[in-house]
């Protein structure tokens, strides 16, 4: 289980993370939605520990992450995958390379072990026999793909998704929405995804969590945000272009700290 | 607003903002350097990586380093000429060209080229990585980025540099030789002895010692600009920049230090 306690981060005098408070279960998908650059990136990166907080404590099993040293955090990222909003391969590998990163550098696997999780990794995310390529020779949905595939190859508890359907196109994000589905139950991961898409929240969730001036303002099932009648969530749920949301950004004046 | 209008404490404040930028740059560096020396000793030690960067700053350097080497050597001869044919002293133009390559000009130029081929090109493969979060990716994987970019850089540059110079040094009174013996008439055998006779172990010694630092130098700056890019691509642009830039200040500076230091430890 992951849970998040009393969360906050302030950076150049922005609070972009507010006392936030969350619970994740474990094996459940719980999609994070909200304006882009509300924090849920941010979020994320906590979770990981890329970043540290101001306040608050990040418990994942019991364990709080926002206080361990290099090796137990090490020790965790080993159970803990990230699937980047630009994919993040390392452009001067090849896709095979990529994806058994973390076997080669941690997994002390022999070659043979390696090749066939990457050629498995790949299979997951229906990318058979292009391990040899470059990063540079695939579309944008397919780095997604290969970044998923580099995130399961390590065998990940829990897998963070940040934007997953960002950039890509309609098909192409169903198609990285059905897989989430299928990795989520055939692995049985903890997953958290991140996304202002909510065709795809919609599809993927276990709950939806609404995130706005740096806390979560709504938690619920799918349906119940999809009908909720706060009106913050009712505006960006439905799209709309004016609402709570859009009024608070108009009544900021130049030098205000505003929170979208 | 009132007080960024006022020529003068609109000055004032931005002097303050540019030491406190200078601060950071200082503190940070400091900063990576001591981790960049404590991931070195940690195991495991990639070798193949080490190579990897050493192959990258050291062999695909050589035709450049040739190149210059052998320019030094020739402008050095010629300007040399100039004033010794006047004194009727040709024959110390061996000795002056093998002195003030091997102590002074192959290890400075050589260095500054360096920084300008390598350094550039580490700052700005760091800052792309930087800003298409492959940092943070390495992160995520467990994988510590000082010890997978910083570490084999540094120790592959450190390492390259002193060959590098060793090498320039070697094409540029080669140089001087072809301008001394096929321009000056100066006999071939009589150029070489002068050359070995004026040069002393501490010459080569103290041109070569000096480099190790410049290579850190080179590796420590660009890959400090380059994990702090912030921007997108005129980020990357103005880290390789600042990399070369700040490099070439440091070098020179380091240069100034370590030839005031010899001077009086071997006088």
């Amino acid at each position: 289980m992951i849970d998040i306690k009393n969360l906050s981060k302030v950076f150049n005098s922005r609070q972009v993370i507010d006392g936030l408070n969350l619970k994740i279960e474990t094996g459940q998908t719980l999609v994070i939605i909200g304006r882009s650059g509300c924090g849920k990136s941010v979020l994320l990166k906590h979770i990981i520990g890329l970043l540290k907080p101001d306040h608050g404590h990040i418990y994942i099993d019991g364990k709080d992450v926002t206080v361990l040293n290099t090796d137990e955090m090490n020790a965790l990222r080993t159970r803990v995958g990230m699937v980047f909003q630009g994919a993040a391969l390392f452009d001067y590998m090849t896709v095979g390379e990529n994806v058994g990163f973390s076997l080669i550098e941690h997994g002390h696997v022999d070659r043979t072990e390696l090749l066939e999780r990457v050629e498995e990794s790949l299979a997951m995310v229906d990318l058979h026999g292009i391990g040899n390529l470059m990063p540079s020779e695939l579309s944008g949905g397919m780095k997604k793909r290969v970044s998923l595939a580099r995130t399961i190859c390590n065998r990940p508890e829990i897998i963070l998704y940040d934007e997953p359907t960002t950039g890509v196109d309609p098909i192409t994000a169903d198609s990285i929405n059905e897989l989430i589905r299928s990795l989520h139950d055939k692995l049985k991961v903890t997953s958290i995804v991140v996304t202002h898409d909510m065709k795809s929240a919609y599809k993927i969730a276990d709950r939806i969590a609404m995130m706005y001036q740096g806390k979560i303002i709504a938690e619920g099932a799918p349906a119940e945000i999809e009908h909720s009648q706060h009106p913050v969530v009712h505006q960006f749920v439905n799209g709309l272009a004016h609402g709570p949301i859009t009024e608070t950004i108009e009544h900021c004046r130049p030098g205000d700290i505003c929170i979208t | 607003m009132i007080f960024s209008r006022n020529p003068i404490s609109a000055s004032i404040i931005l002097i303050g903002k540019r030491a406190i930028a200078f601060g950071y740059f200082l503190g940070g560096l400091s900063r990576l350097s001591f981790e960049t020396f404590y991931w070195a000793f940690v195991p495991p030690y990639k070798k193949e990586r080490i190579f990897e960067q050493a192959k990258r700053a050291g062999v695909d350097s050589l035709p450049l380093v040739s190149l210059i080497g052998f320019f030094m050597g020739v402008i050095l001869a010629f300007q040399t000429a100039y004033l010794m044919q006047k004194l009727g002293s040709e024959m110390y133009i061996a000795s002056i060209v093998a002195l003030s390559l091997v102590r002074e000009l192959g290890p400075v130029i050589t260095a500054l080229v360096v920084a300008g081929r390598v350094g550039a090109a580490i700052a700005a493969e760091i800052g792309s990585m930087q800003v298409t979060e492959q940092i943070d990716a390495l992160e995520t994987m467990a994988t510590n980025p000082i010890k997978y970019l910083v570490v084999p850089r540094f120790l592959a540059l450190s390492l390259m540099l002193p060959i590098l110079v060793l090498y320039s040094d070697i094409i540029g009174i080669l140089g001087g030789y072809m301008i001394c013996v096929y321009r000056l008439g100066i006999p071939g055998s009589m150029y070489m002895t002068i050359t070995f006779d004026s040069l002393l172990y501490k010459d080569v010694f103290t041109g070569l010692a000096k480099t190790v630092f410049f290579g850190m130098i080179i590796a420590l700056v660009s890959c400090y600009q380059g994990f702090n890019v912030e921007g997108g691509a005129v980020g990357v642009g103005r880290a390789t920049m600042r990399a070369v830039v700040t490099t070439f200040i440091l070098i020179l500076a380091a240069d100034c230090f370590f030839t005031a230091l010899f001077y009086f430890i071997f006088p």
